[in-house]
């Protein structure tokens, strides 16, 4: 560990490319996480199957690329794909578990994730999979610093996705009633916005977004049909401390968390990369609970 | 009053369906086989290598009219269970073929994971179990006296790697001492004896470690320590990972321009890194139990290429080594009941224990803790998108290209040669 | 009160005829003693999610860490008490043999199983102050991630073997089966959780348990010591956890970090599976879920290969999605049998009170 931080002091070029790494990576963490904040802040589900349909989209990206198609078209499709997966998967069985006990719906959609990641092993191999870009790389500081051409591109598609996210939600009349919905339903309902239909299209939406950010992702980075879960637990870690509905600060948080994750690999060495991970969400959970508890301890 | 029969009947239930559910036995006139392949799960890939080159095997036995035991003739079988790559599954479905379904004779799964996690249920119960898929030295110190492995052992994998390092220094004019060397290893019973290995070497030669990373299970970013590399500018990048690991470890490289003198993998031809991944992968060195132009042959096969031909013809693409090794297992056992002429397990595990049998894989004789001593390891060089044998000498291709020009390694330009 | 009359005439016939079952099961079904075994101790396993999650109401995810605690404590009690745990598990193999005999054996395995008791004890103490303040899915996924970087770390713990995982000591030939032993220690196990249970719910501390579930800030008003009280039931629900995890360890005698010990994605959301599906928040429930599951998963394991795994998650959407209350559930609402409600819980604790 003191030799790695050793490493960073004698070439202290490579902390600027530990922060672009993880700032790269953020972006894909952003677009998963702010699906998942869409659907909890609207139909009050967190969706464990999130991470898989990420893996998802990523598998389609990868089967346009094995068929000689460009992996960029293949974005739109898993984006399509995708909302009609979660608009069928609302529609038969998430329907039945909203309003429910919150658990309830966590281990539906964690039996919706294992049923997802047991597919993709079957259809598509239990092999790590990569789309090659074919682009190139840029060096900086006597190739000390690298950037990958294809993650750039990835990075700014990403931001594309999420700025017309927003315009979608804030503009449009369905991103008025998706916004609606999720600040009264009732009212919403009596106002004649369908919350049922309103709720389907809010998760399909979530669905059709991470299979646009894992059919991304998949240029940049290797998917693997059961390694979506690490993909939902970083979402949720970003929305617990970004909140819910807040793209900047998702985006912010997201990016953060990439940071801090290329850092800790760096420096506690990358078998702790994803005890990392999870001790930080342990870590953000109880700092949040210990705020939440002076906030309280101050009001009364 | 109504509780207690809900208790007995759910405890008889219990007890009775799953003596249906796993209930059955071996036919007459067929010998079967066990074995718990991971069918799913993160071995998926070399868990059908194994099935394949099992099954392989056995046809290719059943065609030649089987095997002869005291005038009868039996065929081969082979019940499969999937362990999903988990140990746990796997001890419970070795208890399971070995206990219910009554096997004697035990295939191996795998990785040296795996294979760690059934030994000492086929030690409980005195079956013979030959493997081609557990490589951990570990295995063979436990005092087991069932376990028979037909491959070298994981120490050896990257042997040859460090050993035209050191000659290449001393080539140049240099000690070997003054190489370099980083480590990048999986946290995993293989890795860790694979690494073991390389560090006696390393220390045998004097050689320096300046990056001794372990990779994560869930690897798919090996970028932190690609910084590493970059800052500290080793000479020799040594890296095993299963599939996953040479898979990602090539890419990067490239992608991340980073410049290794020389880089050694494991793994390379079951992850398809010269086919799926030419440019990246070339003059990388990939330790391997078998290639296909080796001069091995046997009765049951022929040679290794035409080993290779007919695995090509039945499942469309090229034999990995861990379809060889597994092939090799079956052979094993094909010569061992033939030899013994019983189906007495405890018979015909002395009688693999006296194999020494000529194979397509290479020759086979265990030790007397199980691991097969006759058979070398063999380095090969990717070029051109293929894999050229370069140690050892005597079924050498070519000679190794030290170190990777820089041109190919970082650019990426294919030069004509 | 239906705990009364299930466990008031018939109490002793019930417990005569459970016990009689449990000790001749594995004699008449010596094919299947192991899995036996195992229903047992996925009968501790579901029985103690249950207290914490049912009983509670603080739905887990992560009480696989208390298992996993349980089975790498009870492996080095029972290899550390005669040999270096470090040179054990060296990935050369550490050279020399690692031989048992009989007294060595089962000392190991009596203080393995008690070590491990009380280190998952201390574990949960220890979290448990921390994480017990968590509300809801808060909890869930905090517990969730505990139990996750638990594995990751042991996997990084070379002296405990890593990522290589550990095997528990090599049972002396000597002792005969030791197969039947470990059944009838997990035969023993289950007994005890259940009675150490079933007088628990009948206890004040039992109805404080529901009225935290049922609404814990009326409870605190109150004037209920919550914090202690949720803390002390998780304490308590990871000792028979890390019991019954040391136990399982060496049924299974090779201890992998992520995938036996703490392995979250097969036993951690089994537990909770077991107790969802035969009707959590009641003491029957947890024990008919594990039979049933157990079932479920041999004949998926056996006729659905290559796709078990599937059917084991349309299994637990099915279960959470249509029958969120389970068998006992189905049964009680089906022959007009009430839970215990809310008020029913705040009335009984009133009638308790000092």
């Amino acid at each position: 560990m003191v030799s790695n931080l050793l490493i960073l002091y004698e070439a202290p070029p490579l902390a600027l490319q530990l922060l672009l790494d993880g700032i790269l990576i953020g972006a894909v963490f952003a677009l998963a996480a702010y699906g998942m904040a869409l659907v909890w802040g609207v139909t009050n589900i967190i969706n464990i199957a999130q991470g898989e349909f990420v893996m998802l989209g990523g598998f389609i990206a990868v089967a346009f690329a094995d068929h000689g198609l460009p992996p960029l078209f293949a974005v739109p499709v898993a984006a399509a794909a995708l909302y009609g997966l979660g608009w069928v998967l609302f529609q038969t069985l998430i329907v039945h578990v909203i309003g429910r006990d919150m658990f309830n719906s966590v281990l539906a959609t964690f039996g919706i994730a294992i049923v997802l990641q047991q597919l993709m092993g079957r259809v598509f191999g239990g092999a790590d999979r990569i789309v090659e870009s074919g682009l190139g790389t840029w060096s900086f500081f006597d190739g000390l610093v690298t950037v990958v051409q294809v993650k750039v591109l990835v990075f700014v598609y990403c931001l594309l996705l999420g700025v017309a996210l927003a315009l979608f939600l804030g503009r449009s009349r369905q991103g008025q009633a998706i916004r609606a919905t999720a600040q009264e339903p009732r009212a919403a309902s009596a106002l004649g916005i369908k919350t049922r239909q309103i709720y389907a299209m809010t998760y399909a939406l979530n669905a059709a977004i991470c299979g646009a950010a894992g059919a991304l992702a998949a240029n940049a980075y290797t998917i693997h049909a059961y390694s979506g879960l690490s993909y939902t637990i970083r979402s949720f870690m970003i929305v617990v401390v970004a909140g819910v509905g807040n793209l900047a600060g998702v985006a912010s948080a997201a990016m953060g968390l990439g940071v801090a994750e290329s850092f800790a690999g760096f420096i506690l060495g990358t078998q702790y990369q994803i005890a990392f991970v999870f001790g930080l969400l342990v870590a953000v959970l109880v700092f949040r609970n210990w705020r939440l508890g002076r906030q309280r301890r101050t009001l009364q | 009053m109504r509780r207690v029969p809900v208790w007995l009947q759910g405890f008889g239930l219990a007890v009775i369906l799953t003596m249906l559910a796993t209930g059955g036995g071996a036919a007459d006139e067929v010998i079967t086989l066990g074995a718990a392949v991971s069918d799913t799960g993160k071995y998926a890939l070399n868990g059908a290598n194994t099935r394949n080159g099992y099954d392989l095997a056995v046809d290719a036995i059943n065609a030649k009219g089987g095997i002869d035991i005291g005038g009868k003739r039996y065929k081969l079988a082979i019940r499969y269970y999937d362990d999903e790559s988990t140990p746990a599954r796997g001890t419970e479905l070795a208890e399971r073929l070995i206990k219910q379904d009554g096997v004697k004779f035990m295939l191996g799964p795998y990785s040296s994971g795996l294979t760690k996690a059934i030994l000492p249920v086929v030690e409980k119960y005195r079956v013979p179990m030959v493997e081609g898929n557990g490589a951990a030295r570990e295995l063979f110190t436990k005092g087991y006296h069932y376990i028979f492995a037909v491959l070298s052992t994981s120490d050896q994998y990257l042997s040859s790697a460090i050993e035209l390092a050191a000659e290449n220094a001393q080539k140049l004019g240099k000690a070997p001492s003054s190489i370099t060397v980083a480590l990048a290893m999986e946290n995993d019973a293989f890795a860790q004896d694979v690494r073991a290995g390389v560090l006696d070497d390393i220390n045998r030669h004097g050689m320096k470690v300046v990056i001794d990373d372990q990779l994560p299970l869930e690897l798919n970013d090996m970028s932190v320590t690609l910084a590493k590399v970059k800052a500290l500018k080793p000479d020799l990048l040594v890296i095993s990972g299963h599939e996953k690991g040479a898979m990602t470890a090539v890419t990067q490289i490239k992608a991340l321009k980073v410049y290794v003198p020389m880089l050694a993998l494991t793994h390379c031809d079951s992850a398809q890194i010269a086919e799926k991944l030419a440019e990246a992968s070339e003059y990388a060195f990939c330790a391997g139990q078998w290639h296909q132009s080796l001069s091995y042959r046997d009765e049951v096969f022929g040679s290794a290429a035409d080993f290779a031909n007919r695995f090509k013809a039945k499942f469309g693409y090229e034999p990995a080594y861990q379809v060889a090794q597994s092939a090799a297992a079956v052979l094993i056992y094909a010569d061992a009941l033939v030899r013994a002429q019983s189906l007495e397990p405890e018979k015909v595990r002395d009688a693999i224990a006296a194999a020494d049998l000529p194979t397509f894989f290479g020759r086979i004789k265990f030790d007397e803790t199980g691991k097969n001593v006759a058979k070398p390891m063999v380095l090969t060089q990717v070029r051109h998108g293929k894999y050229v044998v370069v140690a050892p000498k005597e079924w050498a291709a070519d000679t190794p290209v030290i170190p990777r020009p820089r041109a190919i390694a970082v650019d990426g330009a294919l030069s004509p040669l | 009160m239906p705990h009364a009359k299930i466990f008031g005439s018939s109490r002793s016939l019930l417990v005569a005829g459970l016990i009689g079952l449990g000790l001749l099961a594995p004699l008449v079904a010596p094919g299947h003693q192991s899995q036996l075994t195992e229903l047992l101790l996925f009968i501790v396993f579901a029985l103690a999610w249950d207290l914490v999650g049912g009983q509670m109401g603080y739905n887990s995810f992560g009480n696989v860490l208390f298992v996993g605690v349980g089975m790498y404590a009870s492996a080095i009690v029972q290899v550390g008490l005669f040999y270096d745990v470090g040179r054990y598990t060296e990935a050369k193999g550490g050279g020399t043999q690692f031989l048992f005999d009989v007294p060595q054996f089962l000392t190991g395995l009596g203080f393995g199983i008690l070590v491990a008791a009380i280190m998952a004890g201390l574990v949960a103490l220890l979290l448990g102050s921390l994480v017990l303040r968590m509300r809801g899915h808060y909890f869930a996924i905090c517990t969730l991630g505990l139990g996750i970087a638990a594995g990751q770390v042991a996997a990084g713990i070379p002296w405990i073997g890593g990522g290589s995982g550990m095997l528990t000591p090599n049972p002396p030939a000597a002792l005969g089966d030791v197969g039947l032993l470990l059944y009838y220690l997990a035969l023993l196990l289950a007994l005890a959780t259940f009675a150490t249970f079933t007088w628990l719910l009948s206890t004040r501390f039992g109805l404080a348990l529901n009225a935290i579930r049922d609404d814990e800030d009326k409870a605190d008003a109150m004037g209920l010591a919550t914090h202690g009280i949720k803390v002390t039931a998780w304490v308590i629900a990871a000792c028979f956890l890390g019991a019954a995890g040391a136990i399982y360890g060496n049924l299974v005698r090779f201890i992998d970090p992520t995938q036996t010990a703490f392995a979250g994605a097969t036993i951690g959301v089994w537990m909770i599976l077991m107790a969802l599906l035969g009707g959590s928040g009641t003491l029957l429930g947890p024990v008919v879920g594990a039979v049933v599951f157990q079932l479920f998963k041999e004949l998926f394991w056996t006729y659905l290969l290559g796709w078990q795994r599937v059917a084991l998650g349309v299994l637990i959407v099915a279960v959470a999605v249509f029958f969120p209350d389970g068998i006992v559930g189905f049964a009680r609402t089906r022959f007009g049998r009430g839970q215990r409600s809310e008020e029913d819980t705040a009335a009984a604790l009133k009638e308790k009170a000092p």
